[in-house]
């Protein structure tokens, strides 16, 4: 386990998956026609709702699920013929999968009797890994006797005590709770940044895969819908599944009027209401679009304070989140469009009730194409 | 208002142990009793001593070395005439006899011919009915029968005696039976529970790696054995194993038995360990299914993923884990066979007898039943002592049965 410096991932390819196709009862396809790459040294997250097959993917490149058609290679390898066991792949399980007839120490140094090392290399080994996880001295426990979050670090130092060059993470985090979830998020991230590993994780919880990953991947129906940076999926998603899947989104439906040179766009919305977007996606006129607007994004007009898009609405409801509000207004024939205001001095000025004027940039709203996604 | 509440609290308590009353009240009649029965028939032993109170009060200081003296011959002389008036005299003479064999047809002539006897001088009389009550070791085995309250039926049970001087020592050599039928029976259970794990293992292996619908298939076909008779399911091995039987004659037919030699697989020890085997298999396959069913196969995986090979993985992951099945199975195949009867009785002919068979003897034929108690008692000791050496190795509570 050699301390890496957190450098940013080579880009180099060490896991593909080609075409990859897997159909369980040979009509339905849960994996279709699959092209990924996964660099060197990378967390991936594969990011989607359940059945849109990330698991499935995560087991095939584990090995113990067989490709329908296509191939995995691991540096350029096709790994379709090598048992699980010769993969050399850790892996941490949705409810961890710790031996419970072993003791916390005899759990990690499986691995390593099964490859026969050495019991005074097998017990630095162990130690080494228990104090990656921040676990030092409990290796005479047996699992059973240990909280959730000692279980959760337990099973990702066994994963990581033989060394592997690719940890895979199935939903690791899904049985804990969310305190405790978040902590061990920054302790996945960091274990990560130290070990320089390829992680594949994945979660159908968003904020876990922004805070974790280098990149993500979001699966739909069998499908990646699209790979890129945290950042990337949230201001630019490729349709409207992404925009909704990331992080809360408005989502209203239009037609675009006219597409100026500048990348904004004007749609109409409802009966007249013209609202001035970010031309993401070609668009060309008469066609119809979604737009998207993060909560974050739509802000009350004041008078010392005009946006591009400003319209009259009526809030219907406040939720006090702690440190911001949730506004729930209606406006422009949308009966909820969602506001998130920070919780900072000056909130109260506004009750349910109220009318008010919203609005947002121009650059603040995407236009989605409708065609290319279809449904949300 | 307080009392009412009071009462209906105590009334709540009560109900579930009241409900439990059918079973606490038909486990006393069935088997607390009858056990307890059996307990003290063991050790309590009063015929004779009811029949001769007299004789034996005499006896009490006698020195067993000398005959005794003759108010002794008299009062046993009134005695055996009592006794043969109100017809204890056969169970006497049985008891008597068990000690000293060949003195049951003692009493009884006695009693007939000392009607007409001269009663002046009795020892002479009654030497002369039967030359007998001139010799100590009758004498001897009177007192010895008189006693109440006795530990002979628990010493003959491990074939012990007590000696002339009341010394316990070793019964002669062509008398030693029990050791060997214990021994016998302990080698066959283990045999049974053995070759019951080594058939039982894979086949519950094997549903629990099925599909469902192929599962419940297959559990059927382990209980229906279960569900049909036992007679039926032993003397059908007789039909299979006996000398002309299906499997002799299969095998002489493929040409791997010569028709002159064929096997003898039953009324010996196999056939006993054959269908033993077949009979307790469900004890060992349907614990060992419910443990296993409950291992999640992600273990074997976890195993897979981190290099185990798929025997390390189950010899390291799965085998471990399916222990308390193990154990279960093995406890129960091994306690049943130790009580075993009607399979050895039907399929074991003389070599194959276990000590339930001996046991059933002692009450059917030979009709001593304290002896017959005290080897039941010393069966049901060896399977506390089993119970016990379980809970101290594995620990009952993880005894999965279902």
């Amino acid at each position: 386990m050699t301390i890496g410096s957190p450098e940013e991932p080579k880009r180099e390819v060490h896991i593909a998956f080609e075409r990859v196709v897997k159909s369980y009862d040979g009509r339905t396809q849960v994996v279709k026609d699959l092209n990924l790459e996964i660099l060197r040294g990378e967390f991936l997250t594969l990011l989607g709702p359940s059945g849109s097959g990330k698991t499935t993917c995560l087991m095939m490149l584990a090995g113990f699920e067989a490709l329908t058609s296509g191939n995995i290679t691991i540096d350029g390898r096709p790994v379709h013929d090598i048992a699980p066991h010769k993969r050399g792949i850790g892996m941490v399980f949705q409810h961890y999968a710790l031996f419970p007839h072993l003791t916390v120490g005899r759990n990690l140094a499986f691995p390593l009797e099964v490859r026969g090392l050495g019991p005074s290399e097998r017990n630095s080994r162990v130690r080494r890994a228990l104090q990656l996880v921040r676990l030092e001295g409990l290796e005479k426990r047996k699992p059973a006797n240990l909280s959730g979050g000692q279980q959760q670090r337990v099973a990702i130092a066994r994963a990581l005590v033989f060394e592997p060059e690719i940890v895979l993470m199935d939903e690791p985090l899904g049985a804990l709770d969310r305190r405790l979830r978040e902590e061990m998020q920054f302790e996945i991230r960091r274990i990560h940044q130290q070990l320089g590993v390829t992680m594949v994780y994945v979660t159908h919880d968003q904020q876990e895969a922004m805070v974790l990953s280098n990149r993500v991947a979001v699966f739909r129906e069998g499908r990646i819908e699209q790979i890129a940076a945290p950042e990337t999926l949230y201001e630019e998603p490729g349709g409207v599944f992404v925009s909704s899947f990331i992080g809360d989104n408005n989502v209203l439906y239009g037609e675009v009027r006219e597409v100026r040179d500048n990348d904004i766009c004007h749609v109409t919305i409802g009966q007249d209401r013209d609202v001035k977007a970010f031309a993401g996606e070609a668009t060309r006129p008469g066609e119809p679009v979604w737009i998207a607007i993060r909560p974050e994004r739509v802000g009350i007009a004041t008078s010392d304070n005009q946006y591009s898009n400003q319209f009259d609405a009526r809030v219907n409801d406040i939720v006090f989140m702690g440190d911001h509000l949730r506004l729930h207004v209606e406006t422009c024939g949308i009966h909820n469009l969602v506001l998130k205001i920070p919780n900072i001095v000056g909130h109260g000025a506004v009750l349910p009730g109220d009318d008010i004027q919203i609005g947002w940039a121009a650059l603040d709203c995407r236009a989605l194409s409708i065609e290319s996604k279809n449904s949300l | 208002m307080n009392r009412r509440r009071q009462g209906r609290r105590l009334l709540r308590r009560f109900i579930p142990v009241g409900l439990a009353l059918p079973l606490v009240a038909f486990v006393l009649v069935t088997f607390v009793i009858p056990l307890a029965t059996m307990v003290v028939q063991s050790v309590h032993d009063p015929e004779v001593a009811d029949a001769f109170p007299r004789t034996l009060a005499l006896l009490a200081d006698w020195e067993d070395s000398a005959l005794p003296s003759p108010d002794v011959y008299e009062a046993m002389a009134a005695e055996l005439v009592l006794s043969r008036e109100n017809r204890s005299i056969g169970k006497v003479a049985t008891r008597v006899n068990r000690i000293e064999s060949g003195t049951r047809s003692v009493f009884a002539k006695t009693a007939r011919r000392l009607e007409s006897a001269d009663t002046s001088d009795m020892p002479a009389s009654m030497i002369q009915i039967d030359r007998r009550w001139g010799d100590v070791s009758l004498w001897r085995a009177i007192v010895k029968a008189g006693q109440r309250y006795t530990a002979r039926h628990y010493l003959q049970s491990i074939d012990l005696e007590r000696g002339l001087d009341g010394e316990i020592q070793l019964v002669s050599e062509e008398r030693r039976i029990y050791k060997t039928l214990y021994l016998r029976t302990v080698y066959v259970s283990f045999a049974v529970t053995v070759s019951c794990f080594l058939i039982g293992y894979p086949i519950a292996f094997a549903i629990t790696s099925v599909s469902d619908s192929l599962a419940k298939i297959l559990l059927v076909i382990v209980l229906v054995p279960f569900w049909t008779s036992l007679l039926v399911r032993t003397t059908s091995w007789l039909v299979l194993l006996q000398n002309q039987g299906v499997i002799n004659d299969i095998l002489v037919w493929i040409g791997l038995v010569d028709d002159g030699s064929r096997l003898a697989l039953v009324h010996n020890m196999t056939g006993t360990l054959i269908a033993m085997t077949h009979v307790l298999l469900p004890f060992m396959i349907l614990p060992l299914y419910a443990v296993m069913r409950s291992i999640p196969p992600v273990y074997m995986r976890a195993a897979a993923s981190l290099g185990a090979n798929p025997f390390q993985a189950f010899a390291r992951v799965y085998f471990p884990q399916s222990l308390p099945g193990v154990s279960a199975g093995c406890l129960l195949v091994f306690i049943l066979s130790l009580g075993y009867y009607i399979t050895p009785a039907l399929v074991g002919g003389a070599k194959g007898q276990l000590i339930s068979n001996m046991i059933a003897y002692h009450i059917q034929t030979s009709l001593n039943w304290g002896l017959a108690a005290a080897i039941s008692v010393v069966v049901l000791v060896g399977v506390f002592v089993c119970y016990f050496l379980f809970d101290r190795w594995v620990g009952i509570d993880k005894l999965k049965l279902g």
